[in-house]
This record gives structure tokens, sequence and C-alpha cells, in this order.
């Protein structure tokens, strides 16, 4: 096991990381490389998932019934499995987007007005 | 170091537990207080804090576990994670510790023989206390030498005991050999005369009957022998009934009176012996009944000693030195002319430390294993270059996972912990796989450097020091691999990283670079192993091909003992004659001679002379001398130049003869044929001085060695010998299968009595015994050079298949554009020749550099050898050109459209 | 009082912590917690089970340090403050979480 520091971090990064899968989903249905290169595009290349956490994620989002999945064809020609988001998961992206921006609003209370984008 | 504080902290344990609990109590204090600010009763506002705080207890141990749980977790969960990494890419895991088994392997190896050789003390009672006693250098005498390490003659180990106060024991010992039959084809013990002050003085008890005392060793001599264990379970099949039995030594019956612990070899390192008895016992076991005890100038014994408390191997050195006139006063030969007695009295000993026992093996060795350890040093640095290589790439690959944990607040530390232990792991697999490589290297080295005649022993038991040193390679391995990728691979900020995959960010640019000079850095050192290689095996040819002088095959060696025959004399000259007419008369035998000792067979005889009138004494003028019969030269296949061979008619009675070869003539003749010329030969003092007519001048001949400067060399007539021995060797130049005349040579000697014994050899395999240390390095040399050529063209390769990889789409491109295949092929080739030619130029410098240190271990060949050093270059580009040629190929023939698609 | 689902809270505790020992100066863990809760508007709340532990291991990190002092109403209790290695850390994880944040507003608001 990891330090617990690094326990709180994944913690972290595991929720946030659901929202963005569940965020993603939202335009349509995607397979697991088409919702990697979009978190990707979207954060401006500020994430960069790695695709075994990716297929983890998608993993348990399918055990709790957030999304399902079906195979289809991409656009290479190749069979892959397309994620598309289940009404509950729709109604947990409503929940957990409000969560994460009071979380953020108060730690920016805390922490102070957040720098102006470069 | 937040480590260190961790471990302190479990000391510190009550402290922490009392600091916490302050803590706590605080925390509860205050809380408590609000809710009674609030209004709630104290008794209830307590019992609500306390719910609120939770467990004290498993506050308590959550904040203390985090101390050692948290290392050892952290150290496990390392363990675990690095384990289950490795077992995702089984290829580059199986090729890793492979490489590092061998290369930690054959260190481990060439260490141990190392350390059995020079460093392993002896295991006797206090070894540090053992000191061994020799001569100062350029001490002057003279006389005979009959075996290995024979530094003192009896008369002086009895001057010494009664004369020295420095020690509390001293030990005498000479090796020998017994045969143990009593006719027919021998069998030899390895065989040790020893003082009664031997067993005891080094503390060796018997492990069955008892060991050798002070009373074993006096002139009444009721000789005993002691045997090894090895010996008592090779002979006697560990029967304890072998006590009392008797052994058969050179034909003297001599009982077993005890066996020595299997640890004990004796005190030389390199060599084990099987059957000990008392000095006394060589007047016995002599031919003379007088051996050579009483001789003055019969040197056959070795010296050590135990210092007395308070004196060290200096004090006891200076003392040795203080006491040399008396001692050699008192020992002089009678026979020491005048000039070298005066020598004589000025000769001093010393003492040097012993710890590590005595070997004979220890100098001639020294070079060769330092040069052998250098050798496999540079193979495990090659071996690591390119794990630290494939390390670099595995963790391009890992980038974007490194950077996330990085971004995600991981500390840096954190993650080049995580990696280092990968590097770990397999470095400790690597080595624990390496001993076991090391175990059958070291077997196969002894094996290569045995021969029948001198059976090498090494206690090659693992101690401290070995396993040290393999576990210091381990470590040192894997820092030196894993270390700066781990370092690397998180040096990078995040953000650069997330935009690095597939596009060229500068670090990437950067670790590219290092990868480059570690793949030049391994084609330099393996060019450098490549050319040591070829300079060795060069060697060896020459060595295998250099012309002695005489013919090295087709000619079979006897070596005859009639000694147990008995019989005089005066007889011994017409048994010559018998004997080598009965071998000559074999079928298949085209002639046959008598020697005094073969060629190259480590016998040897000195002599001074003094060409036509001068005298010999003192002249400075040395030959070497051997007994030839009629006939040697032309059965030798050595050239008659001038004059004749021996014939029957210079015998006793006649003149005296002697042939010379073509360097005595130039040295002491001026190079004019001395055939009719004579010269004096010296005598020991009182002694007149023989004169001798050349008769005959034969071509130069090796004579101790193959690899010497031809020596002046002269012969005698073996029928003028006076004092003919109980042995001959006889030298057959034969026709045919060699098996069937030895075999025949056995039943035609067998014939004349069944109390001779004899070997019969081929010579080329005498010849080829003396070559053994240099088959030995060729082959070693030549094997690691290999195998450094391998490791490095592997690093080539995968850097080649590496850059290929990043240029795909660079290439798809030019290919849809329309370049052919064999300007793809060339564009990539262009790197991979611009690595190998710096890398080349690098190795060639180094070894020009270099080549120095293998000059005394060569023959023949310049250390800086244009034709080596050419065939290392020509070798190892043919070999990287095939690394780099293949990713280039299959680059040209990818389909270019996939290249250029993003993935 | 009951405990808000803030799972998030967890991965940021360094952060918070330091942030607060930064602006605000030595405190104790008590403070810590109300200094938190009160700013965030009861919106974090810091799980005292989680605070000790973490303080104790910021300190062996060196990123933060502690003396006992006594309190204006007597009591003893241990004064955390922020050291320059800590501020270090504080501006390499106010880094890491700007980034983040950024990252999944942007998400959020892509459209």
């Amino acid at each position: 096991m990891p330090s617990r520091q690094d326990d709180e971090r994944t913690s972290l990064l595991q929720g946030t990381l659901d929202l963005l899968i569940l965020r993603t989903l939202v335009l349509g249905s995607q397979h697991g490389q088409g919702i990697a290169r979009l978190i990707q595009q979207q954060s401006e290349d500020v994430f960069l998932v790695d695709h075994g956490s990716l297929y983890l994620a998608l993993q348990r989002l399918e055990e709790k019934g957030w999304v399902n999945a079906k195979w289809g064809i991409s656009e290479n020609n190749r069979r892959a499995r397309f994620y598309a988001l289940t009404a509950k998961g729709r109604g947990r992206l409503t929940d957990k987007t409000s969560q994460w921006r009071k979380i953020s609003r108060a730690m920016t209370r805390i922490l102070g007005p957040e720098e102006s984008e470069a | 170091m937040a480590w260190y504080l961790r471990w302190r902290n479990v000391f510190r344990d009550d402290a922490l537990s009392t600091e916490l609990d302050a803590e706590l109590a605080y925390h509860l204090a205050e809380t408590a207080d609000r809710l009674i600010e609030a209004g709630m009763p104290e008794a209830a506002a307590l019992i609500a804090a306390r719910r609120q705080l939770g467990n004290y207890t498993i506050q308590k141990e959550r904040a203390r576990d985090m101390n050692v749980a948290t290392w050892l977790d952290q150290l496990r969960a390392d363990a675990v994670y690095g384990i289950r990494q490795l077992k995702q890419s089984p290829g580059f895991t199986a090729v890793a510790v492979l490489s590092l088994a061998l290369g930690i392997g054959a260190n481990a190896a060439i260490f141990q023989l190392v350390n059995a050789i020079r460093l392993k003390l002896l295991p006797v009672k206090d070894p540090e206390q053992l000191v061994v006693v020799d001569w100062n250098k350029d001490s002057a005498r003279a006389g005979s030498w009959s075996t290995r390490s024979a530094n003192f003659t009896y008369t002086q180990w009895d001057v010494l005991q009664a004369q020295q106060k420095a020690f509390s024991d001293m030990i005498a010992w000479s090796a020998s050999q017994f045969d143990l039959t009593s006719g027919g084809e021998p069998r030899f013990a390895q065989g040790l005369y020893v003082s009664g002050s031997f067993f005891p003085a080094l503390g060796v008890g018997a492990e069955l009957g008892r060991t050798l005392g002070a009373s074993d060793d006096n002139a009444t001599c009721n000789a005993g022998a002691v045997i090894s264990d090895a010996f008592w379970h090779r002979e006697f099949g560990g029967d304890p009934r072998a006590l009392g039995r008797r052994l058969m030594l050179n034909g003297y019956p001599v009982p077993v009176i005890g066996v020595t612990p299997p640890s004990f070899f004796g005190v030389e390192v390199g060599h084990r012996y099987d059957v000990a008895i008392p000095l006394c016992a060589d007047r016995l076991m002599a031919e003379d009944h007088k051996g050579r005890i009483p001789g003055r100038a019969d040197w056959w014994l070795s010296i050590m000693a135990r210092l007395k408390p308070g004196w060290t191997v200096k004090s006891a050195s200076a003392y040795l030195s203080a006491i040399s006139p008396t001692v050699m006063r008192m020992t002089l030969p009678e026979d020491y002319k005048p000039g070298l007695a005066k020598k004589y009295l000025a000769d001093k000993l010393n003492a040097k430390e012993a710890d590590n026992g005595v070997s004979d093996i220890r100098e001639g060795s020294e070079n060769a294993l330092n040069l052998l350890l250098s050798i496999t040093g540079l193979v495990l640095l090659i071996a690591c270059a390119n794990l630290a290589n494939l390390l670099l790439a595995r963790a391009t690959v890992r980038e974007p996972e490194i950077a996330v944990r990085l971004a995600i607040g991981a500390s840096r530390w954190r993650v080049v912990r995580q990696l280092l232990a990968e590097s770990l792991i397999l470095a400790v697999s690597g080595a624990v796989l390496g001993v076991f490589v090391a175990y059958a290297l070291t077997r196969g080295l002894i094996a290569l450097l045995e021969t029948p005649d001198s059976p090498t022993f090494l206690s090659l038991s693992w101690d401290w020091r070995v396993l040290a040193f393999t576990a210091g390679l381990a470590i040192g391995t894997c820092l030196l691999f894993g270390l700066v990728p781990a370092l690397r691979s998180t040096v990078l900020s995040p953000a650069a990283a997330m935009r690095a995959s597939g596009r060229t960010a500068t670090a990437g640019r950067e670790r590219f670079g290092l990868r480059r000079a570690l793949v030049t850095g391994q084609v330099a050192l393996s060019l450098l192993l490549l050319v040591g290689a070829l300079l060795f095996v060069r060697s060896f040819h020459k060595l295998l091909t250099t012309d002695a002088g005489f013919s090295r095959e087709d000619v079979v060696v006897v070596q005859i003992d009639f000694s147990k025959a008995s019989y005089p004399e005066t007889q011994r000259l017409t048994v010559y004659r018998n004997l080598i007419e009965r071998l000559a008369a074999m079928p298949g035998v085209i002639s046959a001679a008598q020697v005094g000792f073969a060629p190259v067979s480590g016998s040897g005889w000195d002599n001074s002379i003094g060409p036509e009138n001068t005298p010999a004494a003192g002249s400075n003028k040395q030959a070497w001398f051997n007994r030839a019969g009629p006939g040697y030269f032309k059965t030798m296949g050595i050239g008659l130049l001038a004059g004749r061979e021996f014939t029957d008619h210079d015998r006793a009675a006649s003149a005296k003869v002697a042939i010379v070869n073509e360097e005595f003539a130039r040295k002491y003749f001026h190079g004019i044929n001395p055939v009719g010329h004579t010269f004096h030969l010296e005598m020991g003092a009182g002694k007149p001085e023989p004169l001798f007519q050349i008769v005959g001048l034969v071509r130069n001949t090796k004579y101790y060695d193959l690899k010497e400067e031809f020596r002046p060399i002269g012969f005698f007539p073996v029928a003028q010998d006076e004092h003919p021995g109980p042995g001959m060797n006889v030298v057959l130049r034969i026709a045919g299968s060699p098996g069937s005349i030895i075999r025949g040579a056995k039943t035609a000697i067998a014939g004349v009595s069944s109390s001779i014994s004899m070997q019969i050899r081929m010579f080329s395999e005498q010849l080829s015994d003396s070559m053994r240390g240099e088959r030995a390095m060729a082959i070693l040399s030549g094997a690691f050079g290999a195998l450094a050529a391998c490791l490095a063209t592997l690093g080539l390769y995968g850097v080649m298949s590496y850059m290929v990889a990043r240029r795909r789409k660079e290439i798809g491109i030019r290919m849809a554009l329309g370049a052919d295949r064999r300007r793809v092929v060339q564009l990539v080739l262009k790197e991979a020749v611009l690595l190998l030619a710096i890398g080349l130029a690098a190795g060639v410098a180094l070894s020009l550099w270099t080549a120095q240190l293998a000059q005394k271990l060569l023959f023949g060949v310049q250390p800086r050898d244009a034709l080596s050093l050419g065939g290392a270059v020509a070798l190892l580009s043919a070999i990287a050109m095939l690394a780099g040629y293949i990713p280039a190929r299959r680059a040209a023939a990818g389909d270019p459209m996939s290249a250029v698609r993003i993935e | 009082m009951p405990k808000s689902p803030n799972d998030k809270l967890q991965g940021t505790l360094t952060l918070l912590v330091l942030k607060t020992l930064n602006t605000r100066g030595p405190l104790h863990g008590y403070g810590l917690c109300e200094h938190i809760r009160s700013v965030s508007d009861e919106l974090l709340q810091v799980e005292e089970g989680s605070l000790y532990p973490a303080l104790h291991r910021m300190e062996q990190d060196h990123w933060i340090s502690s003396k006992w002092e006594i309190t204006n109403k007597g009591r003893q209790a241990k004064f955390y403050s922020i050291t320059a290695k800590g501020k270090k850390q504080l501006a390499e994880e106010n880094e890491s979480w700007a980034r983040l944040t950024r990252g999944v507003m942007r998400v959020l608001t892509y459209s």
C-alpha cells in the first residue's frame, strides 16, 4: 500500500476521474480511448489519463450501474467497447458536479483566490 | 531524512505516546469547553467531546504505527508493486536477470578464486600468529633442490630451532609424492614429510587415531603415517579399521596411525596432502639409507613458525636477520668454494606473514587473476549499461503514469524509491542466480587448470568475504543501472511530461542523449574486451605453433623407475641399454633414445662453464645441461648442424664429450662452429674442473618452458654419468596408433621385472599441460569477449529499435512520398554507423592505453598488435551493423500508412 | 454534528493545514479544525482521527515544527508552525490543486 498521503491523493484522483468520465459521456457514448482523448482535449492537456486507471474506473462505474457498455466498431474499423451514461449515472453526475463545486468553493475560501490562468 | 526519524520513533515510543496523549487531552478540553459554553452540563459535555474525538487509543495507534509500520509497509508495497511490474514484462525481466546473473556470477567466481588463493586464513589454530621463514632476495646458495618450495636444509632446521627465541613453535615440512604400488603402473599419493612439531603447533587434532608428535620424529624413527580425511575416504572408504593398516610408500611399508579432520589440507594453498610421515622417515625411504638429512647442500624443507606473545612479524624478521650470521656459519656446506662461501655467510633470513599459508601458485596467478577480475568487471559494467538503457526506455513508456502520480502530490523521492525497488529486485535475483553461475564457473576453471601431475586443490567454501562481495555487487549494480533512469524519469515537470508523448519535448531529447552515450560506452568497452580476447587467442596460437626446436608430435615419453628392483649402481648402464633395446624393438617405434629429462618437464640442471682454457668457477658464464643417449636428437627431431650425435663409443672410459646448441656457440664461442673446441665445467669446492670436448652442434631447443628465450644448452652422454640413477627417461619416435604402442611398452618393461614402474605419456600432452595457463586465458577471455560483444549488440539493437519506433511517422511519410526502401534503410543506418564509429574510436583509444597491462601474459604478440585490433574492430562492426540493419529493414518494410495515421 | 460527505477532503488535508498555518501563524490541532470549519462555512470538516496522524507525518517530513506552549486559558497545548520546507511544499501542493481544479473546471464547462 502506498503511504497514507498517497492513499488520500489516490482517492482524490479516483473521485475526480469518475466525475470527468461521467462528464465526458454526457456528450455521447465513447470507447475507452476516445474517453481518454476527450478528457485530454477538454482539460487542455492538464489530464493525461493512463489507460490502466481509466479502465479500472470504467469497470467501477459499470459495477455501480452508472455506465453501461456495448460492443461496437470504432472509426478505424476495430471492435471496441462503447460506454454510455445510464439514467442513474446522469443523476450521479449532477450530484458529483455540485459536490465538486461546493468543495472547490470551500477550498478557495481557505486557500485564497486562484491565480488567473496564464 | 524522514525515514530514520521513523525508526527513532520506535524507540521513543513512550515519549511519543505521552505527547500524543497530552495533545488529544487538550483537544478534548477545548471541545468540551465549547459545548459547555453552548449550555451543556460539564459531565455531558465531556462525554460528548470524547465521543466526537473517537477512541483515543485508535488514534494513538494510527499515529504511532505510521512510524515503523508505514516504512515496512512501504517497503513491502514497493516490493510487491515492483514484482508485479516485472511480471508484466517477462521478456525484459528474463534478459535482465540473465545478464546480471552472468555478470555477477563471473565476478563472484573470480573473486572466490582470489579469496581462496590469497585471502583466506589457514584452517588451523590462531593463524595470525604464523610466519614463514624465508631468505632475503639474492641470497647465494647452491646445491640440489628436490621439491617445490624447498628452502632449507635439515642442518639449518636443527640450528634454527636451537638458536632462536622469537618463536614458541617451529614447524618444517617437505612435499613429496609416494608411489603406493609395488611395481607396474605407479599410483601416487601427495605426501608430506613433517617435523614432530607440525600437527601440535598447528593445533590439528585427529578425527581418528592420533597425529604425529615430537616423539615420532627422532633417531629411532618408528615411522607412522597420518592421512587426510579425503585420502581416508578414497583409499579406505572411510573405514575405521584403516588404523594400523599398512601403506606402501615408495615400496616401504608404513602403518596408518591417524586421520586428520576434513577441513585441514596442509599449509600450502593450492595443494592438498594425502599422507604425512615424519622427517626422519626420509632416511628410511632413501635409496642410500641416508637421504637428505645429513647433506648440508640438500635443500628440501620449508619452515614456518608461531610468534611468541609480544613479538610481531617485523620484530621477528629483524631478529632472524640478526642471528643469520651465526646460523650461516654453523650450517656452511663443506664443499662451497671460498667465493660462494663468503656470499653464503652474508645471507640473511627474514620472516613474513603466513596467516593465509604459503602458496607457490599465488605469485604466478596474481597477474592473471587481476586481469580476469578486470575483465569480468567490465562485462558487468556493460550488462549494467544495457539494463540502464532498457530501464530508460521503459521509463519513457511509463511517463504519463509517473507524471500523474507526481501531479497529485506523491513526493519525488517516493516514486524514485519505487522505481529503485524494481531495480533492486532485478539485482538480487541476478545475484542469487549468479551464485549458481559462480559455482559452476569456479569448478570449470579449476578443471581447466589442473593436470594429472599437479592436481590443484583450493578450499572454495563460501565465507563472509565472498558473500559480502556478491551482495555488494548486487547493490552496486542496482544503483548503477537503476538510479539514473529513476531520477531522470522523475525530474520532468508534469506539464512537460504530459506534452511529451508522441511529440519531442526537450526532456525527452536529453534522455535519449544519455542512451546514446551508454551505447557508445558499451561498444567501446566490448571492443576492449574483444581486443583482449584476440590477443590471448593469438598468443595461445603462437605458443601452439612456435618452433620449439624439437618435434611436438609422434613422440612418446617413458618414465621408468626401477629403484624397487634394487639393481646396484654398477649394473645400471646395462639395465638402461636392455630396456632401450626392448622398447626400440617394438613395432611402430621408429627410434628410441634415453634422455636425462624430457624438455619442458620442469626439471633442469644449470652450471657454470669456462670456454677453452678458462676456468669455470667465477666465470659468470652459465649454461643449462641435460644427458642424452645415442640417437636422441634424431628421435626428437632436433636438427644436427655440425659434428655428430653420441654413439656407443662414448663410454665412461673414453674422452669426455659434449654436444652444444647454437645459443651456446653464439654466446661462448662467438658464433663459430664449436666442434673440436673445449670447455670446463664447474664442480664443488676442491674438485677439479673436467674438460669436455665438443663433438656436435645442434639447433636451439626450449628447455623449461615454451615461452622462454633459447638458452645455451649442453648435453653429456648418458654413458658417461658417473652415478647413474635408479630411473631413466626414454623418448620414442613412433608411427601409428599411440595406444597400442603404450600398451606394448608396458608389457615389454614388465617382462624385464615386475618391480619396475613406469609412466608413459604422449609428449604432446605434456607440452599441452605446460600451456594450460595460456589455454585457460584464451578460452576465458574469448568467452567473456564474446559475451561482451553480444551484450553491446543487444544494447545497440535496443537503441536502434527505439530510434526507429520514434521516427516511424517520419519514415512513413517519406515512404508515402515516394522514397524508396533503400534510402530509408540508409537513413536509419546512418545513426547506427555514427554511434558505432564513435564507440569504436573510443574503444581503440582505450585498448591502446591499457594494452601494457597484459604484456606479461602474452607470448609472441605485442600488446598493441595491429591484427588483433583490426580483427576486433571488424568483428564488432559486422555484428553491430547487423543489429542496426534488422530494425532498419523492419522500418522500411512496414506499411507507411499505418505509421502516419495517429494512433 | 453530522459530517457532510466530503471524501475529497482527505486528499487535501495537507494542503489545508499548511495554508492555514501559513496564513494564521502557529496553531494547535484544535485551532486548525476550527479555522477550516469556520472559514469554509462548515463545508469542510476535518476528522480529528485523520488530523493528528497527518500532523505527525507532516512534522516528520519537516514541513511543520511544533512547540508546547501555555494558552491564555492556562492549558498546555502543542502549537504547530510552518517551516521553510513546508512553505515550498505548500506552493507545490497549491499549484497541483490549482492545476487539478482548472482541469476539472474545463471539462465540466466544455460544451
